[in-house]
């Protein structure tokens, strides 16, 4: 059983709904034009052809073209060790499929993925959040119009339970707190930098109003005769 | 201020005396993060667990802290250029994420045939040096996770020998960018040869050594065995690949079902698993190692002289001599180094046997030096996975066993 073989008989099974195969570089493609019906035709792949292992699922950014974006879908045969290709549409419009993670659980993060990247929702997926860029992220970087050095976006807020039981003592940073610098002892003071130092004094003054004292060495004297 | 609180506790005698039935009581569950950043996650993986007691009733992992946006970059330079991006995918293999992007490239333009039979065994040779390195970490690592520490240091001992040899032979330890499309950045050095054959001597009696540590170890045993079972059919739902799939006693190895390079010349076994537990995968990586160390003395028997390009000035950079005195040769290098190899229009799908799986390139072209759209199938994003399906049910403990036992990096994870 070859790969093509096994393309043809899937498409017997939805006639007019899947283009003749082609072939390329020994990979045989077929184009679903009707991307609800991918689930159909994904199990009888599955259940009848063999194909249990799906390989990856990928998406491609038509920018400008219409429908917008392809979807392509890797299938594997370990029965016959045969590849097939399937590619479907979708608009920009429409944004949405059915998912395939009733036939293959492993559909399931490749999904995420796509949603993540290009914004392609997937009807039907268990759990459809984004999985490498972080939730609120507002854009879909792998879109070609978004450019390469990426957009300004807010970063989530970091997520604190309970202060931690030194908190406010002398050890503990926080971080973007207002004395973090003053605190931290790996900053070096040019001793020559009058301004610098002067800076830093102010920043000990904080210190000392927030917590009444000053920890560390205690304020620096200006260098005599540096500014 | 510590403020003083008392603590409620339900009365299960009082509820006795008052004639109500006693009934079992449901104790809250505790959700647990683990990582992002923890000794025994490999990378940064967080996996966010709900816990009843000690049993895991729900993890979630949470992925993407080590994204950069690979796929998105690739589709903004040549084929060429890309190169060194795939050192930082699996970034304990990158001689073999080389080849594999080298080798699907290659694919697209149809000349994945023509390569130089030196070319092919020096690339066999880096795929199974990468696939040793690799194996050796995750098995120095698992043991760590497990609680043997001494393993660790014998592995990393033999691995600095690897890194040597990477040295010698690219430049570089970590970051090799050793292939080139249609050939290799530079031939072997002298005596790299016996180096490498010093080595080998050396490994074997190592990973002999090292593996009388774990494998009849009953510590070792107690807390691989019977944990983190994935059946085949399972597996295969789950998409795994690589020894992950093998240890779940499913024999597909691409370098057995599609050969590519100078597999289908090479005697080797692929080792599978029975029960398809944390130990069965441990053990697959070890026997891995001896059919790597197997694989890399025939090449280096068989190593053949001749060329390492494919002689062919559009994909591979002329010699510099010839750029300086020829007019031909100066335009293809101007040609390669400014617009990148042209490759046709259309697509294919490259998948190779890493060490921690199948590592795949997608790559759809709309003709020129550049991609259309390039996406990398990555082994440990695949096997992450199944995660959330195999932690519930086992004791908080085992996962730094499960996990360790997947051997993942999050380097080409996220991507």
């Amino acid at each position: 059983m070859t790969s093509l073989e096994l393309a043809q008989q899937l498409r017997g099974g939805f006639p007019g709904l899947i283009s003749e195969p082609s072939e390329f570089r020994g990979e045989v493609t077929l184009k679903v034009s009707d991307a609800e019906r991918m689930p159909e035709i994904c199990a009888l792949a599955k259940k009848e052809l063999g194909f249990d292992y799906l390989v990856d699922i990928t998406s491609i950014d038509n920018y400008g073209e219409d429908p917008r974006f392809t979807l392509v879908y890797h299938l594997y045969g370990y029965g016959h060790h045969c590849q097939l290709r399937l590619k479907t549409e979708v608009s920009d419009e429409k944004s949405e499929v059915p998912t395939v993670t009733v036939v293959w659980r492993t559909a399931d993060w490749h999904e995420r993925e796509i949603y993540d990247m290009m914004g392609i929702r997937f009807r039907g997926h268990p759990d459809l959040r984004r999985i490498l860029m972080w939730e609120g992220y507002p854009y879909f970087p792998l879109r070609k119009d978004f450019p390469l050095a990426g957009k300004p976006s807010d970063v989530p807020e970091v997520a604190f339970t309970n202060p931690s039981p030194m908190a406010g003592g002398p050890f503990v940073t926080i971080a973007g707190g207002k004395d973090t610098i003053a605190r931290e002892p790996r900053v070096r003071i040019p001793e020559t930098d009058a301004l610098e130092t002067n800076a830093r004094l102010e920043r000990r003054q904080d210190v000392r109003e927030a917590h009444g004292h000053a920890h560390g060495p205690g304020p620096i004297e200006p260098k005599k005769g540096a500014s | 201020m510590a403020e003083s609180r008392e603590i409620l506790l339900p009365d299960a005698a009082a509820g006795s005396d008052t004639g109500e039935p006693l009934r079992e009581l449901e104790g809250e569950r505790m959700v647990l993060n683990v990582g992002p950043s923890h000794p025994a996650t490999h990378g940064v993986l967080r996996i966010v667990l709900e816990l009843d007691g000690e049993i895991i009733t729900k993890a979630r992992p949470e992925i993407g802290y080590l994204h950069r946006g690979d796929e998105k970059i690739a589709e903004n330079m040549t084929y060429t250029q890309f190169i060194p991006y795939t050192d930082r995918l699996d970034y304990l293999a990158p001689l073999a994420n080389n080849v594999a992007y080298a080798l699907a490239v290659e694919k697209l333009l149809g000349i994945d045939r023509q390569l130089p039979p030196r070319c092919q065994y020096i690339r066999v040779i880096c795929c199974e040096l990468a696939r040793l390195s690799s194996h050796l970490l995750g098995m120095g690592s698992y043991a760590m996770d497990v609680g043997a520490m001494t393993v660790f240091l014998h592995t990393f001992t033999e691995r600095e020998k690897i890194y040597n040899l990477c040295e010698s032979l690219t430049g570089a330890r970590f970051t090799t960018a050793y292939t080139r499309i249609g050939g290799l950045s530079r031939d072997l050095p002298p005596g790299w040869v016996e180096q490498c054959r010093k080595f080998l001597h050396e490994v074997v009696v190592n990973i002999d050594e090292t593996e009388t540590f774990l494998t009849r170890n009953r510590i070792f045993m107690d807390r691989t065995q019977g944990v983190g079972v994935i059946p085949k059919d399972v597996a295969i739902d789950y998409g795994l690949s690589g020894p992950n799939l093998r240890g779940s006693g499913v024999d597909h190895d691409l370098r057995k079902a599609h050969p590519y390079l100078v597999y289908d010349q090479l005697k080797f076994d692929v080792p599978v698993g029975a029960t398809g537990d944390c130990y069965d995968r441990y053990l697959v990586r070890v026997e891995e190692m001896r059919q790597c160390v197997r694989l890399l003395h025939q090449c280096l028997d068989k190593l053949p002289g001749g060329p390492i390009n494919v002689p062919d000035g559009k994909v591979v950079l002329p010699p510099k001599d010839r750029v300086l005195t020829r007019m031909e040769e100066l335009i293809h290098h101007f040609i390669n180094v400014t617009q990148g190899v042209n490759a046709p229009p259309g697509e294919i799908y490259f998948g190779h046997e890493n060490p921690k799986g199948e590592l795949g390139f997608y790559i759809n072209s709309k003709g020129g030096g550049t991609p259309h759209r390039l996406k990398i199938r990555s082994p440990s994003f695949v096997n992450l996975s199944i995660l959330s399906h195999l932690l519930p049910g086992h004791m908080l403990s085992d996962v730094t066993a499960v996990l360790g036992s997947f051997d993942f990096v999050m380097g080409e994870a996220d991507r």
